[in-house]
């Protein structure tokens, strides 16, 4: 119990430090996060009224947020399978980071939840044997069930492994290796049940198609990734952390193989609708087309239909994915279009026309998207002050003094400037000669 | 059996309590509003749901509600919680060939069930469609307003909750705070409901209304005879629909639904779908009748049908 104390107190401690960059950002998430909370105090005083969701489209901008976070979080796994049941140890080192990761994309998928749902004083509902949770009836009672059990398989794996680093003991893997086995399915399940939730609606038939659940994982395959990867060069860069190439190189090598199913899948449904051409089309031509002179989506979706596949030539060319630039730059394509086709491109057209075929044009109000900046700001604090314990523990800059009481800090910047990089560079070349010894 | 699931239940809900207890001691800890608030906000939080109310703890809870809406609308305010009637099933025919499109039928629907005024929740909703095309949606008019109706050339297809037998929107609801009653009735238990509107995607008939705001009622005109599963005040933050008017249909004697009453041309028939001598079953056996949306298999007990 006291070591735990004592863990706790170091990580407040690491986490308080930091060079005059670090403080900067973590200070710029702190504004923004203030700004979503006052947000969210006015849209609890007035209701959601707030926003611009009405009984046509009674799910917007949050829903969407959450459905692509969903995919984030579900997209660590594509670090564990090489890491730890092929036994791939260039990733095995990060795949820590993609669990962290997926710990700050669940936080924000609840908090999106939260904001949502009208009620949030009634939150006890939810919680088995004291309210009354509709389960196995209900999908979002599923989806309840597996995203809390992802978040506390991730959180448990991360945070005990840490901890024995740490101590400067080793993980039990007794204990380690069926969670993380555990925690394959579980990711797979949380995008599953999520695009199910959609799914199982006969009422909107833009959702109402089998392919939905494979389409969603093929994506989530793409933006999580990539968006480790755009992580892993910044923490490189800025960090003392190493990543191989290799590593960075197998994970753009499985964005390419997703991207493809995505794309094909994606085809696969537009022919279906167009070839039958039944009213069914109706969402599907307001996504693409417009409807009736209404096309709010369509800029965004063809954007996002532009970068999906550009990205794609980028990630299949051996050159151009090798190349850090353009890598990168098909990794912050490759998230913004996901981002678009399964946050708003997804969600909006299911009520676009609605069940009586009326057309409600929805775009996000500014209190939604102050709010929603809110949310994905504190998501970015809990993953950086994550990172913030977790890389100096893993460089062995973070761990139990001699005395065993007290912690020992070897990196008060975290973040560094030009001039620490060339020093770490050195120290690096320090390191590795002592290790070698 | 039938005995210790009775005695599981209640050991249960006791622990129920106690967990709930805690919790009430953690938050109260907290000093959240509990300095100003009086003891019946805490009574609302903690309220169970409304099929797990035993019979002193729902007399409590009307008691309640009653006093609290007789303060705020000033006047008396009766909250019943009638059951179903036994063997009793409702179902409502449209006539197609008379409706005339006033929507007549909708703002009585407002009157009687207390819907906010601003933001307008209309829980029926009248489509304007070409005699040409039929029952083709794409061609609605949802918001038609001539000086005169019916148009020429147009029919008119009032839509509201359909009473499904195999209701899509309760399924879905994560936390089972609608349900479809024994007389067929689909109902919300607006004290349990979360307000994540999955019922509201799951529901083809875009039956179901939420509350986005406060809803504005005036004093004078709410109506004070009131049912807790239909037309009391709803708070913010849920969702509501037509309960086929539970508060008169559910009396015995009982009234017809308010739209019911009020259509001038006579185009709409309630009545027990169980009595084989009831107008409704007639009009079933010997007109044209179809149901909305039947591909879907949710089974209406809203019938419509062409009497000439």
């Amino acid at each position: 119990m006291k070591n735990i104390w004592n863990f706790f107190k170091g990580t407040l401690i690491l986490t308080a430090r930091g060079s005059a960059a670090y403080y900067c950002w973590v200070g710029g998430l702190l504004v923004l996060m203030i700004i979503g909370g006052f947000t969210y105090v006015i849209q609890l005083n007035d209701g959601l009224i707030v926003t611009n969701m009405r009984d046509q489209v009674s799910w917007g901008f949050y829903i969407s947020n959450f459905t692509f976070l969903v995919g984030v979080a579900a997209a660590a796994v594509l670090l564990v399978i090489p890491a730890y049941v092929y036994h791939w140890k260039p990733i095995k080192e990060i795949a820590l980071l993609g669990e962290l990761l997926a710990v700050s994309a669940i936080v924000m998928c609840l908090l999106f939840v939260t904001v949502d749902i009208g009620r949030p004083d009634r939150f006890w509902h939810l919680i088995p044997f004291v309210g009354i949770l509709n389960f196995p009836q209900s999908l979002l009672a599923w989806d309840v069930a597996v995203l809390n059990t992802y978040l506390v398989l991730n959180l448990t794996i991360a945070v005990y492994y840490l901890y024995n680093l740490y101590y400067k003991r080793e993980p039990n893997k007794k204990f380690t290796t069926p969670l993380l086995l555990f925690s394959i399915p579980a990711a797979i399940s949380i995008h599953t049940v999520t695009a199910f939730l959609y799914n199982g609606l006969g009422a909107r038939p833009f959702w109402n198609a089998s392919i939905l659940a494979p389409r969603f994982l093929a994506s989530a395959f793409c933006s999580g990734p990539a968006f480790m990867i755009l992580v892993f060069f910044l923490i490189r860069k800025y960090t003392r952390f190493k990543i191989s190439d290799e590593a960075i190189q197998k994970i753009a090598e499985l964005i390419a193989y997703a991207m493809f199913i995505n794309l094909f899948l994606l085809g696969a449904e537009i022919f279906k609708e167009y070839y039958t051409a039944s009213v069914h089309l109706a969402p599907m031509q307001y996504l693409l087309q417009g409807l009736h002179g209404h096309n709010a989506l369509v800029p965004w979706i063809w954007t996002a239909m532009i970068f999906n596949v550009t990205a794609f030539m980028i990630f299949l060319i051996p050159d151009t994915r090798r190349n850090n630039t353009t890598l990168v730059l098909g990794c912050v394509l490759i998230f913004i279009g996901v981002y678009i086709e399964k946050g708003m491109g997804l969600v909006i057209p299911g009520f676009v026309p609605d069940v009586l075929h009326e057309i409600y044009e929805y775009v996000p109000s500014g209190l939604e998207m102050l709010l929603a900046i809110g949310i994905w700001a504190t998501g970015l604090f809990v993953f950086t002050m994550l990172l913030r314990v977790a890389i100096p523990i893993l460089n062995g800059d973070f761990h139990v003094a001699d005395d065993g009481v007290d912690c020992h800090i070897g990196d008060n910047l975290f973040f560094l400037g030009k001039a620490d990089r060339e020093k770490r560079n050195v120290s690096v070349v320090e390191k590795t000669e002592d290790s070698g010894s | 059996m039938c005995n210790k699931t009775k005695c599981d239940k209640s050991a249960f809900q006791k622990s129920r309590r106690k967990v709930l207890k805690g919790i009430a001691a953690g938050v109260g800890a907290l000093a959240l509003p509990a300095s100003n608030a009086s003891a019946s906000v805490w009574e609302a939080f903690f309220q169970k749901h409304f099929r797990e109310l035993d019979k002193t703890e729902l007399q409590q809870v009307l008691a309640r509600l009653e006093s609290e809406y007789s303060k705020e609308f000033g006047k008396t305010v009766n909250v019943k919680a009638t059951p179903p009637i036994e063997g009793v099933k409702y179902g409502y025919g449209l006539d197609l060939s008379r409706c005339i499109g006033c929507r007549r039928c909708v703002y009585a629907c407002v009157e009687e069930n207390n819907q906010s005024r601003d933001p307008q929740i209309h829980w029926i909703k009248v489509l304007q469609l070409d005699k040409e095309k039929g029952v083709y949606l794409d061609h609605a008019e949802h918001y038609y307003n001539p000086a005169e109706v019916p148009e020429q050339g147009k029919f008119y297809m009032p839509i509201q909750c359909q009473q499904c037998e195999n209701p899509p929107c309760t399924k879905v609801c994560p936390v089972q705070a609608t349900w479809p009653e024994n007389d067929g009735i689909v109902v919300v238990d607006y004290n349990w409901c979360i307000g994540c509107r999955y019922c509201m995607a799951a529901c083809p008939y875009g039956a179901r209304h939420f509350n986005w705001a406060k809803s504005k009622l005036p004093k004078d005109e709410m109506n004070p005879e009131t049912h807790y599963l239909g037309n009391r005040p709803r708070p913010t933050g849920v969702v509501e629909k037509c309960t086929f008017c539970v508060q008169r249909t559910r009396e015995q004697p009982g009234r017809y639904p308010a739209c019911e009453e009020v259509c001038p041309v006579g185009a709409r028939k309630f009545g027990n779908l169980n009595d084989p001598k009831s107008e409704i079953r007639y009009l079933i056996e010997n007109k044209r009748v179809f149901i909305f949306k039947e591909d879907l298999n949710t089974q209406p007990k809203f019938y419509y049908f062409y009497a000439t």
